[in-house]
């Protein structure tokens, strides 16, 4: 193990002749929870899709426990086995029930055996609280339960790290929480996380940093208590006062 | 004028035998397209830059033109370079070549069809794109082109009317013959059109079944 989960150094990221990622650097320590927050279009969904080779980069590196992602001898394949990603649109797989959502990676990138990916999956899908929906389609799965699908689909690969974009953004109300429990259950554990949210309340209750992202550039970084009570620089309190007001 | 029914039916065998070679034709014309159409259209969507040029000009090429015209090509014009073809084989070819570009669009069309974020989650969870290609979009695009090849299917069939052209005694070649030994034009071509609706029908009933038995909710 290395001595960083996720290293990113100078990051550079462009659509065209759109710098949307501009020389972002960030380090997360294992078991670490770091909070992403920041106005739409800022960038946040496009440096977690960079961090595991979604997106490709222009400049920069990127080490996944000690490991540079682009490196021309790293399998990609391999590395993202590692990272687990959860979408704000879940992206189930709905030709699949439940069950074999999670089963597919574990046997099929793992080659681990039918039954032993069975078993770990049920584990999980326990663990999200859904152990009775194994049989279950996707499409008879309220948002929530899905996006507790989408989580125990990551685990089943057991990542070093998980990183979720926006994962209850896409919610009803009253299935936010359970998916917010799940996630707070994960970060007691230990897993390292990085999380794109706009739900303040999960960023500060179970963060331990807070990083502020404005227009492709890393504005602030510090503790919650920072971030939140005492943020040092000018944007970070203005898009503090229009997200926490409403 | 009258409409001289024995004549229909006395001709209701002969018509039966065409109708037979009609779907030998059309049948080993779809298996040969469906290879064809499924590497086109993979092809199409390849992140590969070569593979998809070359498979998009295989498209516009063979749609751009009438399949008569490369029935031709394939009858007439492969003797010359010293390929002689039998009739049979020579349409086979044709029209599964030309089924092949159909098929690669619907095919392209059904792997577009679904969702970015499907691809995207294969891959996060270490997939390679082959084999995210196989056990999640293509099983979601099949079910999405399944109408659209029931057409294919169709219009394939009905266009194997025009191999006639080239001897092949199928069911629109055996109603001219029939004509020409018994004049009963417009009884034999009512007999013949009768023929190929229930080849359509069925293959249309056959079809939404199938859509039915894979059908999932999304
Ligand atoms: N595939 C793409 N092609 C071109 N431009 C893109 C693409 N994806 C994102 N962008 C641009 O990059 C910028 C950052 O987008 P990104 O989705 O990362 O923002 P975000 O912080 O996640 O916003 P939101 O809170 O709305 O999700 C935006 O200006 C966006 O228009
Ligand atoms: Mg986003």
């Amino acid at each position: 193990m290395s001595e960083w989960a996720v290293e990113v150094k100078n990051l550079r990221k462009s659509f065209d002749s759109n710098l949307v990622l501009d020389d972002v650097s960030l380090r997360v320590h294992f078991g670490e929870v770091v909070a992403i927050i920041g106005a739409s279009g800022s960038g946040k969904s496009t440096f977690l899709r960079c961090l595991n080779g979604i997106e490709d980069i222009q400049g920069g590196e990127i080490l996944i426990d000690g490991v540079n992602i682009h490196a021309p001898s790293v399998n990609l394949n391999k590395v993202r086995q590692s990272i687990g990603m959860i979408f704000q649109s879940f992206n189930l797989f709905p030709h699949m029930n439940v069950i074999n959502n999670l089963v597919l990676a574990p046997v099929k990138v793992k080659k681990m055996s039918q039954k032993e990916a069975e078993e770990i999956s049920l584990k999980f899908l326990n663990k999200v609280g859904l152990g009775e929906k194994a049989q279950a389609s996707p499409s008879q799965l309220s948002g929530g339960q899905k996006q507790r699908v989408a989580i125990a689909r990551a685990l089943a690969m057991s990542p070093k790290v998980m990183m979720f974009d926006e994962p209850t953004s896409a919610l009803d109300p009253e299935t936010v929480k359970d998916v917010l429990d799940v996630m707070k259950e994960l970060a007691i554990e230990g897993m390292t996380m990085v999380v794109v949210t706009h739900e303040m309340g999960f960023a500060r209750e179970v963060a331990d940093r807070v990083v502020f992202i404005d227009n492709g550039k890393i504005v602030e970084i510090g503790t919650p208590q920072e971030i939140f009570y005492s943020p040092r620089n000018e944007r970070t309190r203005m898009f503090l006062s229009k997200v926490i007001n409403i | 004028m009258t409409f001289d029914f024995s004549a229909l039916f006395r001709a209701i065998p002969s018509l039966f035998w065409g109708a037979t070679v009609t779907v030998r034709v059309t049948g080993l014309s779809i298996a040969l397209g469906m290879v064809i159409g499924i590497i086109a259209g993979l092809a199409r969507v390849w992140p590969n830059m070569a593979l998809r040029g070359i498979s998009s000009a295989y498209i516009e090429l063979i749609r751009g033109t009438p399949l008569l015209v490369q029935i031709f090509i394939v009858y007439f014009g492969l003797p010359a370079l010293g390929l002689n073809l039998d009739p049979f084989i020579a349409g086979v070819i044709a029209m599964g070549i030309n089924s092949g570009a159909y098929i690669g669009e619907i095919v392209r069309g059904g792997i577009e069809s679904v969702a970015k974020g499907q691809m995207e989650a294969a891959r996060s969870l270490g997939l390679t794109y082959v084999q995210a290609m196989r056990h999640i979009i293509l099983p979601q695009a099949t079910n999405r082109i399944l109408p659209a090849m029931g057409n294919e299917f169709i219009a394939l069939l009905k266009d194997s009317s025009l191999v006639s052209t080239i001897a092949i005694a199928e069911l629109t070649r055996t109603g001219q013959i029939i004509i020409t030994r018994t004049f009963k034009s417009f009884e034999i071509w009512i007999g013949v059109a009768m023929f190929y609706f229930i080849m359509t029908y069925a293959i249309s009933r056959i079809v939404k079944f199938s859509e039915k038995r894979l059908r999932y909710s999304e």
